[in-house]
């Protein structure tokens, strides 16, 4: 079901993006940021997620947290799909100065109603002038 | 003398005033985001290979699982401990600074 047909019509949406620049276990911003998104999927706006800077660990693969007592709450980017949160924009230049590529970072991937359910990559690899760009396009920015 | 260090080298400055009063002979354990400190191929990477040979490096293993941090991604001269190896590390050494 698109946006339109859930109610909030088009005129009615605003463009939201959620900036996360933290790593996820030594401050509690990841996790509030994620938590937030799932409680905003709920409203019908064109939702984004923005990572760069220590955000970008946020959606590394392997995470395990058995050893420090905490929650491993990565596998939940995973489900945003399910809730029509299919833009999440992670910035080149932060991962490689961290020695990060694509292929360290979580498969996350969402069914495109419009293109017969293919199942997509909701990923995608940005330039930071390109993010800047994103960031200048949007209503309304939530930073974590 | 024992030196944590539990802040993102990416996001503070704390990594680097730890290295610039470390002491040849010293201890440094990387903690918490301070792990990220210990990954080569990264901005600061460079600067830890380039460190006197008489600092120990240390980066506690818990840590380093929960980020994703696979031991074939650490620098070569950092060794993993334990929880337990933190306590000794505290043990060992007179005094510890805790940079934060």
């Amino acid at each position: 079901m698109s946006a339109e047909e859930n109610g909030a019509g088009a005129e009615d949406q605003k463009k939201f993006l959620y900036v996360n620049r933290r790593a996820p276990y030594g401050t509690i911003y990841a996790l509030e940021s994620l938590e937030v998104v799932l409680i905003g999927a709920a409203f019908d706006q064109d939702v984004s997620l923005a990572f760069f800077d220590d955000g970008v660990f946020q959606i590394i693969k392997g995470q395990d947290t058995a050893g420090i007592g905490m929650k491993n709450f990565s596998p939940t980017y995973r489900a945003l799909g399910d809730y029509e949160v299919t833009k999440l924009y992670v910035e080149k230049e932060s991962l490689e100065e961290r020695g990060l590529t694509a292929d360290d970072l979580m498969e996350i991937t969402y069914e495109d109603e419009d293109d017969d359910w293919a199942e997509k990559s909701s990923v995608q690899l940005v330039s930071r002038a390109e993010l800047s760009e994103i960031m200048a396009a949007q209503d309304v920015i939530l930073s974590f | 003398m024992l030196h944590t260090v539990n802040k993102s080298p990416f996001e503070k400055t704390t990594f680097d005033s730890c290295l610039n009063h470390a002491r040849p002979g010293d201890a440094i354990l990387l903690i918490e985001d301070g792990v990220y400190a210990a990954v080569k191929g990264t901005a600061v990477a460079e600067r830890v290979a380039a460190l006197n040979g008489d600092l120990s490096i240390y980066a506690l293993g818990p840590d380093l699982s929960a980020r994703g941090i696979k031991d074939t991604s650490l620098i070569e001269r950092i060794s993993v401990v334990d929880y337990g190896g933190f306590v000794d590390l505290v043990a060992e050494h007179d005094v510890s600074q805790a940079w934060l």
